[in-house]
């Protein structure tokens, strides 16, 4: 049988002790991607380290910095539900309810969404060459069924996308990840914390052996004003994003004071052109300013055979989406596209 | 107070509460004593042969029993005819373990046995496999230079080729003032049924065993499992009282009745086989096609000319067909017509009936290429439908037994209110949304196939019906249960209807919407003759109150015979098997369609959907944002149940236009996205208002009960209508299914 220990820990220290002793240790949170990649064969800890008993990971305080501090622990649903989210940062609950469904929002963690691995088809299927789960075996996806493949800061050995709502709203919040491990603690910026394939596709994000996520700072500023989350996919729910958009925007009448887009399901990692904020900065809130900002945030993108209509598309969404934010009310369940 | 027919009336499923409670058993909860479980082994490549295949690492495994390949398996019946299920087609069936050739990718190669699942799934992965890979091709585009006519056999009956051309089909087409020339094409799609196929092999001792099997055929199973391991039919005992959905994929017996069975002989044992949801992606599935249509009409919208070429899928080693390219030419009169089916053989494993086979394949082409000759001709489409409306089936030059395919349109068009309709594609704005109208026909056959029934009173007055049909999930217990009610005059808590099981006399697998007809039908002649059994044992009790009444002076109500001119004159039921001493009195019949009669006749079910979708203006995300299907099927016994197989249908409809396909990597030649995060079917945020119509239509000829089947007519249409309105939507015309939303991007 496939046998495996398990440990429940009641705080970081003894977590971290935990992990640090057993090379093939694994954390687990939610477990709703682990279990996943285990029954398919591609997770194998030996030792399972639950988290769920650690209540300090569990809050949802102050940063004592005007922003609010999100527990690495509180799920998804909780968070998503939370009166202070819904008000200060009503961006990032439609983001997380946006993804997956009810039941799996309920089980999942904010540590865990930031974790989860692509659902690129070739990855969970052991049999099929693919740079991410055995490098140097190639990428099935490059020349095989990419309709929902990466269409910016791909590389050659891997254009998998990184499947996160809730990690674009955080991206464009401009969230920062709180993380301990054996060598100190460690902020990381959001931009920072995940990276894109390179030739080590194998590696997701930046967060090290043995390192846990406790928490994530979410800033002051929430643009709880003007703010729309817009997901594309194949079905209007339980689906995963061919292109998401966050867009959170700071207005002085129709002037844009402050602007962040970010996009999803267009890249292994959720992608932000700071340049195009920038230029937005000073217009006014008209669709052939979006449209310009939108090209710049597409600037360099590159399709493959089933996905090159994601450039276009994700154009359309960027600027509907930055329209939808001038009028919040607007928001349709599943962020469906509305006005 | 006589008791209510029940037949016409709302009645619940009368498993229901065992269903939503969990205490209906499925094949896979038989928990029999000593139990091993086995998991299935699969192939990682589509064609080759196994090199090697080492099970030492497995073997070793504390828990395994046994590991079966095919080096090391049982001997077995050899012959192919052994095989051969009642739905096989023609060709060589496959034979799991057979030897060391490898036809399709997922194929089981191994069986692990172990006494717990765990260990056998883990032991599983312990196997190595060395493979010589060869060629393969598993996608249609590229093979269609392999086209060819499909071998005949039995399953050829069910199944014809299309007829031979009428007319001069070139020479009609060609001088035709109006014409359209199209092709389609479908992505494959899998069942996905939510209970996944399992097998529970009792061994009750030397060739004798008791089977709980996922299927839609429990005789089917039973003379399979017989055949191929030379066992008695009478030791083979196949049983499946609940089953969790199937949609065709258990028309044929699955590898894992078999390896379940292979395992439990060889053992000795109790086996149980289960496969994973992966797994299911190798059994059968509804095959990618191509259609080629091309219609055409002369000034007053009548139809001249029909051609409708289908090239479809199939395996390397059976040549399994559906009915494609004959469907217009039963709908519309044509003069000329040219009518071809082409299988191609692919890598993959062979086809399987699914929901409505051919019948929705075709009508999303033949219903879409009607659309755009209304376009042509500037008739709205539904005015087209009707100025080419058959009175009697065009193909045959035969009477329908009934069609009320007029009212269907009619009062769906009503309900849906078509005439808001602007003709003009993107003409119809909502916000930011373009909103499209769509219609379509749909038509199914009305099969009947032989059942027999037994049908008994007991002592306690209750009446006890007997058939080996299954209950997929259509509603089977409970209108088979309100048919046998009626006969009697019984409510319908005093009748027990004994289905899923082989040991009970004979139905056919539960296919093509025929049970109604066919095991309804059944009981209905077996009641008839249980009755005449009855009143003959009333009438020779000692002085009997009815020694002097005839067939037509009773009424069978309440629990009693009784005459019809004083119901206070009557004697009991009890009263009447009490005489019997106290022995049960039954009857068993066999209940068939009328051949002879009917061979002057078309049977068909018909029906009509109206769809309205919102298309995004600048996205192109679609919606379906209401429905309407009206049916034409004969008597509804069951409204409620009737209902649901039409709603049910409606929605596999949107999934099959925008949602649904198993996409094939042609490269890797498998399926990429086997499991229900991938494989989209709709959610409940893509269905929103649905209307089912049932319109009057009374059938005096085509059996007893008046009745057709509802299984498959509510899906056919709507892939069409879907399409059409997303036309309408947009003005543009997506002919491939299923419609991806980024294909309406300028």
């Amino acid at each position: 049988m496939n046998s495996f220990s398990y440990l429940r820990v009641n705080s970081t220290r003894e977590a971290l002790n935990a992990v640090a002793a057993d090379s093939g240790a694994s954390f687990i949170a939610g477990g709703t991607n682990l279990i996943d990649l285990w029954k398919y064969d591609l997770s194998h800890p030996d030792l399972l380290i639950d988290l769920n008993q650690v209540d300090d990971l569990k809050a949802l305080k102050s940063t004592g910095t005007g922003g609010v501090r999100l527990g690495a622990l509180l799920s998804n649903a909780d968070t998503a539900y939370h009166p202070v989210i819904e008000s200060r940062y009503p961006l990032l609950s439609k983001a997380i309810l946006a993804g997956a469904s009810a039941q799996i929002r309920n089980m999942a963690t904010n540590g865990g969404n930031l974790l989860q691995r692509t659902r690129c088809y070739y990855f969970y299927d052991a049999n099929s060459p693919c740079n991410k789960r055995s490098p140097g075996s190639g990428c099935s996806a490059l020349k095989g069924y990419n309709r929902i493949h990466a269409i910016l800061g791909a590389s050659e050995e891997c254009i998998a996308v990184f499947p996160s709502d809730m990690c674009v709203g955080l991206a464009a919040l401009g969230a920062v990840i709180n993380i301990v491990g054996p060598n100190g603690d460690r902020r990381i910026p959001f931009a920072d914390f995940h990276r894109l394939p390179g030739d080590r596709p194998d590696i997701d994000n930046t967060l090290k052996k043995g390192e846990l996520i406790t928490s994530i700072d979410l800033p002051a500023k929430g643009f709880e004003k003007n703010y729309s989350y817009l997901k594309l996919r194949d079905r209007h729910s339980y689906a995963f994003a061919l292109v998401s958009v966050a867009t959170g925007l700071e207005l002085e009448g129709e002037i844009i004071k402050d602007a962040r887009i970010a996009l999803g399901g267009v890249s292994h990692k959720p992608w932000r052109v700071p340049e195009a904020e920038d230029l937005l900065r000073g217009k006014a809130v008209t669709p052939e300013n979006f449209a310009q900002a939108a090209d710049l945030i597409l600037q360099g993108a590159k399709g493959y055979k089933y996905n090159q209509f994601k450039i276009e598309l994700a154009k359309r969404a960027i600027v509907r989406n930055c329209m939808m934010a001038l009028d919040p009310s607007t928001q349709r369940p599943g962020a469906q596209p509305s006005l | 107070m006589s008791v209510k027919p029940s037949v016409g009336q709302p009645v619940s499923r009368l498993e229901g509460r065992q269903k939503v409670t969990g205490t209906a058993k499925y094949a896979a909860e038989y928990n029999v004593p000593g139990l091993l479980y086995g998991y299935v082994v699969s192939s990682t490549i589509p064609k080759g042969k196994i090199l090697n295949i080492d099970i030492s690492g497995a073997k070793a495994l504390e828990g395994v029993v046994e590991v079966l390949t095919h080096q090391n398996r049982p001997k077995l019946a050899w012959f192919d005819l052994q095989y051969a299920d009642m739905d096989a087609p023609p060709g060589t069936v496959f034979k799991p373990l057979h030897d060391d050739e490898i036809k399709f990718n997922g194929q089981p190669i191994a069986l692990v046995v172990a006494t717990d699942f765990e260990t056998a799934r883990y032991a599983a992965t312990l196997i190595k496999v060395d493979y010589q890979q060869e060629g393969f091709e598993t996608c249609i585009n590229n093979s269609l230079h392999k086209a060819r006519d499909a071998k005949k056999g039995l399953a050829t009956v069910l199944k014809p080729p299309p007829p031979k051309p009428e007319g001069d089909f070139k020479k009609a087409y060609e001088a035709a003032p109006f014409k359209v020339d199209t092709e389609y094409r479908h992505s494959p799609e899998h069942h996905n049924p939510i209970e996944l196929f399992a097998t529970t092999t009792v061994f009750e001792g030397e060739g004798k065993l008791t089977i709980y099997d996922k299927t839609q055929g429990t005789i089917n199973n039973q003379v399979f499992i017989a055949n191929v391991f030379g066992l008695q039919y009478k030791n083979v005992r196949v049983l499946a009282p609940f089953v969790g959905g199937a949609f065709g994929s258990g028309l044929r017996p699955q590898y894992q009745l078999f390896l379940s069975v292979m395992a439990a002989l060889h053992l000795k044992r109790n086996v149980r086989v289960t496969l994973d949801r992966q797994q299911m992606f190798s059994l059968g599935h509804r095959p990618q096609n191509i259609q080629r249509l091309k219609f055409a009409a002369n000034e007053s919208g009548q139809l001249t000319a029909m051609q409708h070429s289908a090239f479809v899928e199939t395996s390397s080693y059976e040549d399994y067909t559906e009915v494609i390219s004959s469907w217009s030419h039963r709908l519309y009169p044509s003069k000329n017509t040219l009518f071809e089916y082409k299988v191609v053989p692919l890598d993959l494993s062979t086809p399987i009936d699914m929901r409505a086979p051919g019948g929705s394949t075709a009508m999303h082409a033949i219903e879409c290429t009607m659309d755009q000759l209304a376009y042509k001709l500037n008739v709205d489409p539904l005015e087209l439908r009707l100025r080419n409306y058959a009175e009697i089936d065009p193909s045959t030059k035969k009477p329908f037994t009934s069609k009320a395919l007029r009212e269907c349109y009619q009062q769906a068009a009503e309900r849906f209110g078509w005439n808001k309709r602007n003709p003009q594609p993107a003409s119809m704005p909502r916000g930011n949304k373009l909103v499209g109208y769509g219609m379509a026909t749909g038509v199914w056959d009305a099969y009947q196939f032989p059942s027999r029934v037994e049908a008994m009173i007991t002592a306690e007055g209750k009446l006890v019906v007997n058939n080996a049909v299954t209950d997929i999930g259509t509603g089977t217990f409970t209108v088979m249960t309100q048919i046998a009610a009626d006969e009697f005059g019984l409510s319908i808590e005093d009748v027990t209807f004994n289905y899923g099981d082989s040991k009970k006399p004979f139905s056919m697998f539960q296919g093509g919407s025929s049970m109604t007809s066919s095991t309804g039908v059944a009981i209905v002649i077996a009641a008839k003759a249980l009755k005449e059994k009855m009143l003959k044992k009333a009438k020779g009790i000692k002085g009997s109150p009815l020694a002097a009444a005839s067939e037509k002076e009773v009424v069978f109500a309440n629990g009693r015979i009784s005459l019809r001119s004083d119901p206070s004159v009557f004697i009991s039921f009890e009263a009447i098997v009490a005489a019997n001493k106290g022995q049960a009195i039954k009857t068993t019949n066999m209940g068939k369609p009328h051949a002879l009669k009917l061979r002057k006749y078309s049977k068909m079910t018909h029906s009509a959907s109206f769809v309205e979708v919102e298309v995004d203006k600048e996205l192109k995300i679609i919606t379906v944002t209401r429905a309407v299907t009206a049916v034409a099927a004969g008597k509804i016994i069951n409204p409620k149940t009737a209902r649901s197989q039409i709603s049910g249908s409606m929605i596999w409809g949107i999934s099959k236009a925008l949602h649904e396909e198993s996409i094939v990597d042609e490269t890797l030649g498998k399926y990429v996205n086997p499991n229900l995060g991938e494989y989209h079917i709709p959610t409940h945020a893509d269905v929103n208002q649905l209307e089912v119509i049932f319109a009057d239509e009374k059938d005096e000829l085509i059996n007893e009960l008046g009745v057709k089947g509802v299984g498959e007519i509510g899906l056919v249409a709507m892939p069409a209508a879907i399409a059409n309105a997303v036309f309408h939507a947009t003005g543009k015309r997506i002919t491939k299914l299923p419609i991806h939303f980024d294909e309406l991007l300028e």
